[in-house]
């Protein structure tokens, strides 16, 4: 990468360049014609100096009017050719430097892909992120003109003093007589201002870093109460951004300042030299008036020139201040990044390591003259203390780092120079905090299998051809011109034929890793679009169908409260029996239930209103009773009450306002009452508020309120319709179509067991599979815990059935019993294949074929378990320890 | 059932008859009622303690593990409070409960439990006084046994 700016522009745009500056050169004739027009139509049409009329011009007499509009459309075709050019080179100039910031950023990023690992230690994504996306955003406008700008301004400038110098030499070096002072003080004004400017990227950096730092650590903040101190150390560093910009500022101002007094001494010269000579009668007083005139319009391209001046230095500070961050030492080769063009071959033949050293930055040396050989089929422990050099020599299997001593070899092939494509298809690691992206199940697992397009995407041609403009646009950018939106997925990598083997391949690493059941659970709890997917919704239709008749059993009778449209469900709230249906969106949210004005309207015409605020007193009444001797702001407010603890005192204010037998209760009380009832469920709060006749009432009111709903109102719900499948709710919930009872004991793991063992009966598992794998893990996985992100981590590398396999203590998070099947699991996946494991339990050694023991990085022990295993070893030792 | 009803019966028990009504109201809304078909275990010796029962209606088998097998010790009827020991000490379930009948309780979660606890210290005069004179009763039943082993080996 470039390390000056100038270079890197000539370097990927010198054509663009090149035309730029050409075209801005062929303008300037222009420019002077159109500068000289008006002096010939006022000199010589309007005042008939040094002409006589009618005058002869390509072959035609011209009468002095005639001649007057004659250099009039002259004058109108040179300010339409000066402006199309302008704008010809206007969009040449954007162009450019759009492509060039592109450029620019696509490198950068890249780089980060090419980073050694330890760099990550050094850098935070909170400094990465801001110079590729902030900073050298502004150079974008600049490098656009980096080379144009000064060619136009000095050319303007040059015409302009050109057209002095015609008028009175004396006069034109007036004119240009203090540039060479504005040439020497301006840069040393500037110079400061440059390193200023360089300060104040370094401080905000640390801004960003520091912010970054502080999201990430947003728990501990909390957890130590060190907010104070995260402020002020916000403060202090702010403050000091405010110090330098503002002394940025004052010393640019003071540049503009000097450069405009300067300018301002031009005509003071014109005056006072220009006034002399008038006066002793060398220079006629019209000249003088010329020449100032012609002076006004050299400011202009002085400033932008000066302008010009301060954003090159401004653009030459942020380019090479943000370069340098990205020139760590021990950069990955570019061409190892190259994408693949065809599958991987297999790497066959043992893994040999000979004389492997292995350093980091250059000095620490954390593995020394490392030799052994992995022969295809073994299984190997790597057991030591931590931070004996064990999980550095994991890295160098993964050919995450790269020896700096010694050779690696995969049969005859060398390790250390394959390509990044291969490696990632033939080689698998997990370490334990591996990363999910921010995806589906399924996309997490199949990254393993994406080293590039397989099978391109169909489109229409018109789509097609637009596309085909973007990948040249990219080609011309400097960037991939791979298709995103193709099938990357490489079925055969993972042993499969296409899309519909793949899902099956995916349940069976999943189950490898003991997470099946989990995906699957997930899956109960995802949702379907039914006009997507009319299969999967049909089949939960039929699970729905097999439930009800299960539990009209005897024993079974009392756990699921089944919908009825014509029946009051005591285990759902009064706001879902009245709406009978799933709220899309925040209208009919049952805290918002009582300011909508469809569901008003409908309880005004069953007469119900009246009846909920009644019960809606009740519920008041009964809260405050409860919760008035709790201390404000103690959980079971959060956890039980209908009422908040803020807003209990006002409950109790009401209470008292509406005491009085027969009391009017006021408009705003009646609503703020008629808030609670929606959420009473019967069954759950058993406070016997809700009787029989206003069941009744309730279903008449859902009658009237699934016919009568306005347009608006009836895209915010989806009706509950026994024969329908319910896009918002999720699988189980349309497998029940009710509510699982309260108070009956184990109900919820009852009925659970039971959609099971139906789903199961039908042979739905696999549809209900296929929705968990939809599942999105959230960002890092967060939506998932650690245990199953870890999982989903190893299953990732084992679907694509790598021929060298890591695993760098990367069941540690798993409880006991997980870590034994998944353990299994891997063995079994593992078979033929080569399996290297860093233990992090030196007793599970027992179970491998061999076991490297890595003592102060170097190859302390090596042999089988049982040989190793007899006093005096090393192995021995870590084996009491543990 | 409603939340007045059970209140009633919360009053019978001796733990809670001190306690005033709007506390009883408390523990009946922040406790779960459930139902037990008979034969059902409301928990099994070695459970982690999670909850206590407040037994409402019917009856229910204390089962201790021996070596010959479950053995029952006791039948608790209504008004009896089960599993407050688990949840007190932290100890995994010491019996095993078995509906007799069909048993209605209130489950009561030990975060709840002891939020009450804490926030409440009459509540907690009771449970001291209660358990006091369970201990008291086992400190008499010890003294007759080893007195009856000191007759016999004498």
């Amino acid at each position: 990468m470039e390390i000056i700016l100038q270079r890197f522009i000539f370097k990927y745009a010198p054509r663009e360049t090149a035309a730029v500056c050409v075209l801005t050169i062929a303008s300037l004739p222009f420019y002077y014609l159109s500068l000289d027009v008006p002096k010939n139509i006022f000199n010589q049409a309007i005042l008939g100096k040094n002409i006589k009329f009618p005058t002869e011009l390509f072959g035609a007499s011209f009468s002095q009017v005639g001649y007057l509009f004659l250099l009039c459309v002259w004058f109108l075709l040179l300010v339409i050719i000066n402006g199309g050019i302008k704008q010809y080179i206007n969009t040449l100039k954007g162009r450019l430097g759009e492509r060039l910031l592109r450029r620019l950023r696509f490198e950068l990023i890249v780089r980060i892909m090419r980073f050694p690992l330890p760099h990550f230690r050094k850098v935070s994504a909170g400094e990465l992120i801001p110079m590729i996306t902030a900073e050298v955003e502004p150079l974008g406008g600049y490098m656009g003109d980096a080379f144009a700008q000064p060619l136009i301004q000095a050319g303007t400038l040059l015409t302009v003093v050109t057209f002095l110098f015609v008028q009175n030499p004396i006069m034109g070096l007036a004119a240009i007589a203090l540039y060479p002072i504005q040439g020497y003080i301006i840069p040393k004004l500037q110079r400061r201002v440059n390193q200023l400017g360089k300060e104040r990227v370094r401080a905000m950096r640390k801004v960003s870093e520091r912010i970054g730092e502080s999201v990430a650590g947003a728990q501990e903040i909390h957890t130590h109460g060190a907010s104070g101190y995260e402020r002020a150390d916000f403060s202090e560093r702010l403050g000091l951004v405010y110090r330098i910009r503002f002394e940025i500022f004052q010393r640019k101002s003071m540049v503009k300042f000097i450069n405009n007094f300067l300018n301002q001494m031009a005509p003071l010269l014109f005056y006072s030299i220009g006034g002399y000579l008038v006066i002793h009668g060398d220079l006629t007083a019209g000249a003088l008036a010329a020449a100032l005139t012609a002076n006004k319009d050299m400011s202009a391209p002085w400033k932008e020139l000066l302008d010009y001046y301060q954003q090159t230095q401004d653009s030459k500070i942020k380019y090479e201040q943000v370069t340098e961050q990205f020139r760590p030492e021990n950069m990955f080769p570019e061409e190892l990044l190259s994408v693949a063009e065809g599958p991987a071959a297999p790497l066959d033949g043992p893994l040999a390591f000979a004389n492997v050293s292995y350093s980091e930055d250059g000095h620490i040396k954390l593995l020394e003259s490392i030799s052994f050989t992995v022969k295809p089929g073994e299984k190997v422990a790597i057991v030591g203390r931590t931070g004996g050099g064990k999980e550095v020599l994991a890295l160098l299997v993964a050919r995450l780092a790269f020896p700096d001593g010694g050779k690696i070899m995969i049969g005859a092939k060398d390790f250390t120079t394959l390509h990044e494509h291969v490696i990632g298809a033939r080689v698998g690691y997990v370490s334990h905090n591996a990363y999910l992206f921010s995806a589906s199940v399924r996309d997490n697992l199949v990254y393993g299998l994406r080293q590039r397009p397989i099978s391109p995407r169909q489109r229409d041609e018109a789509v097609e051809r637009i596309r085909r403009g973007w990948h040249a646009e990219s080609r011309r950018a400097g960037n991939l011109d791979l298709d995103i939106e193709a099938d990357w997925v490489d079925y055969q990598a993972a042993g499969v034929a296409g899309p519909a083997e793949l899902t099956q391949r995916l349940v069976e690493v999943l189950s490898a890793v003991d997470m099946e059941e989990d995906v699957f659970q997930l899956g109960l709890r995802g949702t379907i679009d039914p006009k997507a997917r009319p299969d999967i919704a049909k089949a939960i239709l039929q699970a729905r169908a097999a439930l009800q008749e299960r539990l009209a059993s005897d024993d079974m009778r009392n756990l699921v409260e089944p919908f009825h449209p014509e029946r009051y469900n005591t285990n759902a709230t009064l706001a879902e029996n009245l709406l009978f249906g799933t709220p899309l969106g925040p209208a009919f949210d049952s805290d918002r239930l009582a300011e909508n004005p469809d569901v008003l309207k409908v309880l005004d015409k069953v007469g119900l209103t009246d009846d909920l605020v009644k019960v809606g007193r009740q519920v008041a009444e009964t809260m405050v009773e409860i919760f008035a001797g709790l201390p404000p702001g103690h959980e079971f407010f959060e956890q039980f009450s209908f009422i908040s603890s803020d807003d209990l005192p006002e409950f109790q204010a009401l209470l008292a306002r509406t005491a009085k037998a027969g009391a009017e209760i006021g408009a705003n009380d009646r609503r703020r009452l008629l808030t609670l009832p929606f959420k009473v469920i019967e069954a759950r709060h058993r406070l016997g508020v809700i009787d029989e006749g206003l069941k009744t009432r309730v279903l008449e009111a859902r009658r009237i309120f699934r016919d009568e709903l306005s347009p608006d109102g009836r895209r915010a719900i989806e009706f509950f319709d026994p024969a329908a499948y319910n896009a918002s709710g999720t699988l189980q919930d349309n497998i029940l179509f009710g509510k699982v009872a309260y108070g009956q004991a184990k109900a919820v793991a009852r009925v659970g067991g039971l959609i099971v063992e139906l789903l199961d009966q039908l042979k739905l598992r696999s549809a209900v599979l296929e929705v968990g794998l939809e599942y999105q893990v959230g960002v890092a996985g967060a939506r998932l815990p650690p245990g199953q992100r870890q999982k989903i981590a190893i299953a990732r590398n084992l679907l694509k059935r790598p021929d060298v396999m890591i695993v760098n203590e990367a069941t540690t998070v798993l409880d006991t019993q997980a870590q034994a099947a998944v353990t299994e699991g891997i063995f079994r996946e593992c078979e033929g294949r080569i399996l290297i494991w860093v233990l992090h339990q030196v007793a599970l050694a027992r179970r491998f074929d061999r076991v490297l023991v890595i003592a102060d990085g170097r190859l302390a022990e090596t042999g089988g378990s049982t040989e190793l295993e007899r006093p005096g070893t090393l192995f021995a030792e870590l084996l009491a320890a543990a | 059932m409603t939340m007045k009803e059970e209140v009633e019966v919360l009053r019978n028990i001796p733990l809670f008859a001190k306690l005033d009504t709007a506390k009883l109201k408390l523990l009946a809304f922040t406790s779960e009622r459930l139902t037990f078909e008979a034969g059902q275990a409301l928990f099994n010796q070695g459970d982690p303690g999670d909850a206590a029962y407040i037994m409402i209606e019917g009856e229910a088998d204390v089962l201790v593990d021996t070596a010959n097998g479950k053995v029952a010790v006791a039948r608790l009827a209504r008004n009896a409070i089960i599993g407050e020991i688990a949840i007190l000490c932290d100890v995994p379930r010491t019996a095993t409960v078995i509906a007799y009948t069909k048993l209605t309780t209130l489950r009561i979660d030990k975060e709840t439990f002891f939020r009450l606890v804490t926030e409440f210290p009459q509540m907690a005069v009771e449970i001291m006084r209660e358990l006091a004179r369970r201990l008291d009763k086992t400190t008499e039943q010890l003294r007759q046994c080893m007195s009856r082993v000191g007759a016999a080996s004498a």
